[in-house]
Formats: structure tokens, C-alpha cells, sequence
């Protein structure tokens, strides 16, 4: 790929799977498309921990929510140093290694105080202040299209709404909204494929936000990060700047092709689904089940552990250096956690989805997430409540760690 | 199914005029904040998004299917409905 290709998306080429079991690959291109086969398949095989030795590494994927609340809550033996589902190899390593992503690439006790310097901006009325520039923001876009009938849900609104929000969000220039796009996805989509990419990506990211903190740490604005700049945070000191890079890091990286792949799943949804399209648009009072539903059905986000020590679970044992895939997404798709698990219930009241995972890495952002997702789908309800997916074989998906559609033309 | 228990005992303890109660495990919760979504009148969250049950964890009876609904869906099984007794 040369310097000035867009990447792409949609799933790669890989090995074919023979036996999910000992030799899984969450690249296959059929359970990047569909998981939910293979994670009812596991679950069935009375095997529901699957393991790979794909990529270098052995890793493991869990399918149960039992198991997946479990290893979620083994810390810090299964550690956030390496949160990526798939490590960059060991000659790949080169660059600011400390360039990381705090809380989620740390563990206790760093993970604690970085932690508590970021979440008070994202509490359920925090993120409030955001919900005016979300509205007018979807309400332009879908001005854009509107009068031609037809777009693409996923490359002309949702992938166009987190980016400015969280540029909005930080003060950085929301014209430069495309270029964190390209370049998360260099990161978080092609970039786990090809550690080129990754690296790449990775270090464009890095100059930018020290360019852009270090000038704040000299002369403070009144934006966000120079009041985390400001925080008077004992264990900051003297490395105020490295800290408040990582936490931009997180801060965008973490908010956009997630988020970006949750409302496009629901519009997708709702796209392909007429009755529960219908009830939806006739009764908006179903928006907060319906919602939390497509965070459970449709999660987007898989997270990985890296073992510190040799780890016993169950009659397994994950050995130091080995990952863990914190598969959110199958455990939401367990039968013995969710009634009618592999239908989507727009009314469900019994949710304990953990879309955004859980422990102590719960996403510091899902408040501003659910806030997002909520406005953009609300908003394009409101304008255009009946609208369907014009052509299903033309959706492409994006799978690995952040699974969500990436081409999704709609017609209305 | 358990629901419908949970509400069968609910039921029992009306009977009896108990008063349910509202609790959260601090060390549980996460800050997921699904409960002061759905029932900001039993729950309140601080800056860090952890929880804490309102009114010292009184439920009113025109509140206790919340209450229940604010159970099933903490993802933390970090609240409980318990008796007053």
C-alpha cells in the first residue's frame, strides 16, 4: 500500500479455519461477516474456550459470559499491557514503545489515578454538554443526502459523527476529523493486519498529539486537555506532557470506530429489519431498550490480556505470554445469560450486556458513546423514519477488534 | 424466570407491608451507570460514575418493578433488592 492509499476495508484473506477449536481466527472472512456461528458452534462443543496459535502467539478466545466476567476480573496476572487482539511481532518493536494508551494499556496501580483523571468528563451528565453540537452535527449531515434518496449509513454520517465529536471534545481542528479516521483505522482495522501500517499510523498519531499537548502545556488554552494538563495529580509530576499524550491517545483512538461501528450496526439493523424499523419509528419511547439491544446484539469491541504468570482457568491453563481475547461481543450472544439470545428483542428489559466491557476497564467513555449513538440514530428516525439497506451483499463489515459495517448504502 | 420469582417474593413481602430496600456493592460496581439510566429516581452517580441508591435505598412500591428492572440489567451484579426486614 503506498503512502497516499485510503485504507480498505472488509475482511482479508487468511488461512482457512479447519477446527475452530484449536485453530480459531477472528480475520476468517465468513465470522468477521457473522461470528455468531462459530460462537454457538464453540459453546455447543463443549470447548467453549477456543485457542490459536495463528500470528505468532497462542491465544485464546472465550465464548461464555460466565468466562468472559471472570478473565475480565483476573488482575493484573491477565494484564492491559498489550490491549491489541494481536501483538505487533517482537522485530516490529521499534519506535516509542512508552507511547501508550493509559488506563487501557496500564494496569493497577497506574491504571487508577489515570483513570480517575479522565472520568469525570465522561459521567452520564458530563457528556450532556455534547448532546447540541451531536444533534446540529447529524442534522447537517443528513442534510447533505437527504434530497437524493439514497447514501451510504456508514461513509457519509456514522463514520462522519464520532470524529468531530471527540475533536469537539478535545479543541483540535474538526477539519482534520477525516485524517483521525484514516488514521484510527490504520491502527485499530488495517494496522492489526500489517504492523507497517501500524506503526505508521501509530507514530503520525504520536507527533501529532505531542505537537498539540506540548503546546498547550506551554501556553494553556481553555479546552480539555489543558485542564487535564492543569489536574494536580501527585503521581503526574514531572511528566505531565507524556501523560496527557497517552490519555489523547486513548481519548481518540478508543471513541471513534467504535462508536462509528455501533450506529452503523443500528442503522444496519434497523435496515434490514422492516417490523422492528416500524415499531420503532411509531413508538420512540423503545429508543433506550432498542439501543442497549443493538450494543448487545451488534457489539463492537474485543479486547485482549496478555498472561503475566501462568494463569489456571477451568480445566485450562494460560500460560505467561499468551493472550486472552476479551470476547465481549460472544459472551452478549450466550444462551445462558440472554433469553433468545441470537434474536434481536427491541423491547428486552433483562440486558446485563457488557458491550462495554467489565471490571475495572469498563469503557471510561460509554456514556458519551450511548450519547452519540443515541443522538445519531434519534435524529436520523426523526428525519427519515422509513429507509432500508438497498443492496445487502454490497455491506461490507470490518471484524477483529472493532467489528461494525463499513459500506452500508441505504435508500429512502 | 427468575424474575417472575423475584417478583412472586416482592409480592410476599407487600403482603407483609415490608419496605424493599436498594442496595449496591461499591466494590462491584464499575461505573456502567445502566442503573441512572433507567431509574434516576432510586440511583444518583458521582463523578467517577459509581452508584449509590437514593433515599437510603427505599423503594417506593410504585418503584419496585425499577428496582427489579435496575437488578437485571447491572452487568456488574452489583445490585440487590432485599427485604426491609
Amino acid at each position: 500500500m503506498s503512502d497516499t492509499e485510503q485504507p480498505v476495508s472488509g475482511p482479508q484473506q487468511t488461512d482457512p479455519v479447519h477446527d475452530w477449536t484449536t485453530d480459531y481466527d477472528i480475520y476468517d472472512a465468513e465470522y468477521v461477516n457473522d461470528p455468531t456461528p462459530v460462537w454457538k458452534d464453540l459453546r455447543d462443543s463443549g470447548c467453549p474456550m477456543a485457542r490459536t496459535d495463528r500470528r505468532g502467539i497462542r491465544s485464546w478466545l472465550p465464548t461464555k459470559f460466565a468466562d468472559v466476567q471472570a478473565l475480565a476480573k483476573i488482575v493484573p496476572e491477565l494484564s492491559n499491557k498489550e490491549p491489541l487482539v494481536i501483538s505487533l511481532p517482537k522485530d516490529m518493536q521499534f519506535g516509542d514503545q512508552t507511547f501508550n494508551a493509559p488506563p487501557i494499556s496500564s494496569d493497577p496501580p497506574e491504571q487508577i489515578w489515570t483513570r480517575r483523571m479522565i472520568l469525570p468528563a465522561f459521567s452520564p451528565k458530563a457528556v450532556e454538554k455534547h448532546r447540541q453540537y451531536t444533534v446540529d452535527l447529524c442534522n447537517s449531515l443528513i442534510d447533505g443526502f437527504i434530497d437524493n434518496g439514497s447514501c451510504d449509513a456508514a461513509v457519509d454520517y456514522a463514520q462522519q459523527i464520532p470524529p468531530r465529536v471527540i475533536a469537539n471534545m478535545l479543541g483540535f481542528d474538526p477539519a482534520k476529523s477525516d485524517d483521525f479516521t484514516e488514521w484510527v483505522r490504520g491502527v485499530l482495522e488495517l494496522g492489526l493486519f500489517d504492523p507497517v501500517i501500524r506503526v505508521k499510523y501509530r507514530e503520525i498519531i504520536r507527533e501529532f498529539l505531542i505537537d498539540e499537548v506540548s503546546s498547550r502545556w506551554e501556553n494553556p488554552r481553555d479546552d480539555y486537555l489543558s485542564e487535564l494538563l492543569a489536574m494536580d495529580v501527585p503521581e503526574m509530576k514531572g511528566q505531565e506532557v507524556k501523560v496527557v499524550v497517552g490519555l489523547a491517545n486513548l481519548l481518540l483512538i478508543a471513541g471513534i470506530d467504535t462508536t462509528w461501528s455501533s450506529i452503523g450496526s443500528g442503522l444496519y439493523h434497523f435496515g434490514t429489519h422492516a417490523d422492528d424499523r416500524r415499531r420503532l419509528a411509531a413508538d420512540h419511547s423503545l429508543f433506550p431498550t432498542a439501543l442497549e439491544e443493538i450494543l448487545r446484539f451488534y457489539s463492537p469491541v474485543t479486547m485482549a490480556r496478555v498472561a503475566q504468570e501462568d494463569v489456571p482457568f477451568g480445566d485450562t491453563v494460560i500460560k505467561e505470554g499468551e493472550k486472552v481475547l476479551m470476547n465481549f461481543p460472544g459472551a452478549n450472544h450466550d444462551e445462558d445469560a440472554f433469553e433468545d439470545a441470537g434474536k434481536v428483542v427491541i423491547d428486552r428489559t433483562r440486558n446485563r450486556h457488557i458491550a462495554f466491557g467489565s471490571g475495572i476497564h469498563r469503557c471510561a467513555g460509554s456514556n458519551l458513546a450511548r450519547l452519540e449513538m443515541d443522538v445519531a440514530i434519534r435524529t436520523w428516525f426523526e428525519r427519515i423514519p422509513e429507509f432500508e439497506v438497498s443492496d445487502p451483499d454490497a455491506v461490507t463489515w470490518a471484524g477483529g477488534q472493532v467489528r461494525g459495517p463499513r459500506r452500508l448504502p441505504m435508500k429512502f | 424466570m427468575k424474575y417472575h420469582r423475584d417478583r412472586e417474593r416482592r409480592n410476599r413481602f407487600a403482603e407483609k407491608g415490608n419496605q424493599l430496600k436498594l442496595v449496591i456493592d461499591s466494590d462491584l460496581c464499575q461505573g456502567h451507570n445502566r442503573c441512572y439510566a433507567l431509574a434516576p429516581e432510586l440511583v444518583d452517580v458521582d463523578d467517577y460514575g459509581q452508584a449509590f441508591a437514593l433515599n437510603d435505598g427505599e423503594v417506593p412500591a410504585e418503584l419496585e418493578d425499577k428496582a427489579a428492572l435496575i437488578v437485571d440489567n447491572c452487568p456488574e451484579f452489583a445490585i440487590k433488592v432485599e427485604s426491609g426486614e
